[in-house]
């Protein structure tokens, strides 16, 4: 146990945490709550914007899963996460202007909210918000358990309290804050990240004897450390490839990242947003990566790859440090943790709940209910995290996989393709959700690729098809 | 406010193609160096400050390329737009 480090830790994470609240306290005005708990009123500024997407999506694969696999695999892994420095211009440069300006003109709230007015189908809204809850569960999960196992290995406490600590602190924030106070927190967040991942690639630089020292203790242990292909050559150039559609440009469909895309203030902010995310993605992909590859040589033989980061920072930070900066990727977690609950929540309450069991609830009641629901939700998800499998990484990309090949037509062509309709929709959330699963569990890499590129194509086959023969029909 | 929304439309249409002809750019300069150089044995393998010739230059450069790409972009070629009808009306 380590009682600098954890003190430091823990207040790091209370301060960022207590000035959410006050801010998000005195923002309180705006006249629907449904906008504001969820949507922060759309009065994002392009710092804020920029900081809640990374910090949403720059979560437990890339703070722990992800460098964890760098420790294993050397320079192809990294290789394969700066495909990630995509989505910092990519997403919202495709929803753009266009999706904020339909958005507002829907009265949108949520990505469901924008589908049902698009496409007007009652079976649109509730498929959707099905493989949102399913899909949005276990990356949950996966959040949570990469919170636990962070707390765990700095404070040395068991990982079932840390993961009690980690459960409680997040419930408390997101319950009473919102979506305002979650994106302010992401702001104050992100900013710990980009300064927190420099300080630590460069100890770990100065700690393994200069880059050059390490690139030849790394090509002495294997050199296939240090080619694109991986420890033992099996990331082919078609697999890593793929990751441009899973984790780049793919992402443009996640739910929690469509509905920022849809909370900004004006097209200023929404250029600042471009510049900054793409940057700072770019420097949180690559630095945290590269930590991965190089605590190699300097800690040998660590065998839980979630716990290489927290490890690594012990090892060559001063504690009082090493907590500060370890309070980046836990401040991480907790930010994509508490989108996703919020997320999860508003679907079962706005898109269920308040469209189709009682429309005309009084404010007061769907005020509980938000939190209730939100509270009760991360109790549950608490539960699936006792027992966690090891690398937290593949139940994430599970879920994003299967988010995009469901979301990914329906949102981009129903924004773009006027003759896109409701069958259109229906088939390819139906069409994505299953053979994604079913490629998932029988046949992971058709064509070397990852599995979520063929999805996404029968997708578009199902959507297209279905839009145009059912389309004429109709009309 | 058909109108309206026919210009913006326009102008977000292009942004998005611009958006699409980025991102084919930046995978084709990350795979051309990754794979380019990076196929050959690792014993021959060219450094430039330390990191391998394919790293440095598919991974580093490209994240700074794509940055300086992105500014410049969004400071030459993109348009400021109201966001709704009120906006749009009071200028």
């Amino acid at each position: 146990m380590n009682t600098t480090a954890t003190i430091m830790l823990f207040s790091s994470v209370a301060i960022i945490f207590i000035i959410g609240l006050l801010a998000s306290r005195t923002a309180k005005s705006s006249n629907s709550f449904m906008e504001d708990y969820y949507l922060g009123g759309r009065s994002l500024g392009g710092f804020v914007l920029a900081m809640t997407m990374t910090a949403t999506y720059g979560s437990a694969s890339s703070f722990i899963g992800g460098p964890g696999v760098a420790y294993t695999e050397g320079l192809g892994w990294v290789l394969l996460s700066v495909t990630q420095v995509s989505t910092g211009y990519f997403t919202l440069m495709i929803l753009g202007k266009r999706f904020a300006i339909v958005a507002k003109k829907y009265k949108a709230v949520t990505m469901v909210d924008f589908l049902k007015e698009r496409y007007q189908s009652k079976w649109v809204v509730l498929l959707s918000s099905f493989s949102i809850i399913i899909f949005l569960f276990s990356a949950m999960a996966a959040q949570w358990i990469g919170g636990g196992r962070l707390i765990e290995s700095v404070t040395g406490l068991s990982y079932h309290s840390a993961l009690l600590i980690f459960v409680v602190t997040v419930l408390i924030y997101v319950t009473f804050g919102g979506f305002r106070a979650v994106t302010l927190t992401d702001s104050i967040q992100g900013t710990i990240m980009v300064i927190g991942t420099f300080i630590l690639l460069g100890s770990i630089i100065v700690a393994g004897g200069g880059i050059s020292s390490i690139m030849a203790d790394l090509s002495g242990e294997n050199p296939n450390l240090i080619t694109p292909y991986g420890a033992d050559g099996t990331l082919t150039a078609s697999y890593v490839s793929s990751y441009w559609i899973l984790v780049g440009v793919g992402v443009v469909a996640l739910p929690q990242i469509v509905v920022r895309a849809m909370s900004y203030k004006s097209t200023k902010a929404f250029h600042r947003a471009l510049i900054i995310g793409t940057i700072v993605v770019g420097v949180i992909m690559l630095n945290m990566h590269l930590i991965g590859v190089f605590a190699r040589p300097i800690l040998p033989g660590i065998e839980v790859g979630d716990t290489v980061i927290p490890l690594v920072a012990l090892e060559v930070l001063p504690p009082w440090l090493a907590g500060i900066v370890l309070a980046a990727p836990l401040a991480a977690i907790m930010s994509t943790v508490d989108s996703l609950l919020l997320l999860v929540s508003s679907t079962i309450v706005k898109d269920v709940y308040i469209n189709y069991i009682k429309p005309n609830a009084p404010k007061k009641q769907v005020r509980k209910l938000s939190m209730t629901v939100t509270a009760i939700l991360g109790f549950i998800v608490y539960l699936l995290a006792i027992n966690p499998p090891d690398l937290i990484i593949w139940l994430n990309l599970y879920t994003i996989g299967g988010l995009e090949a469901a979301f990914i037509w329906p949102v981009v062509m129903g924004l773009y393709w006027k003759k896109g309709n409701k069958y259109g929709a229906i088939a390819a959330i139906v069409i994505g959700f299953t053979s994604y699963i079913l490629f998932q569990a029988f046949y992971p890499e058709p064509f070397g690729m990852h599995s979520v590129v063929s999805s996404i194509g029968l997708s578009l086959i199902a959507y297209v098809g279905a839009s145009l023969s059912l389309g004429k029909k109709i009309v | 406010m058909k109108k309206q929304n026919k210009h913006a439309f326009q102008i977000a249409n292009r942004e998005a193609l611009i958006g699409v002809g980025l991102v084919l750019f930046h995978f084709t300069w990350w795979f051309a160096f990754a794979y380019g150089f990076g196929k050959e044995d690792p014993s021959n393998y060219q450094y430039i400050f330390g990191f391998p010739a394919w790293f440095f230059y598919s991974c580093i450069v490209g994240i700074i390329l794509i940055s300086v790409l992105v500014i410049i972009i969004v400071k030459f070629f993109f348009t400021d737009l109201p966001l709704d009808d009120e906006e749009y009306e009071k200028r």
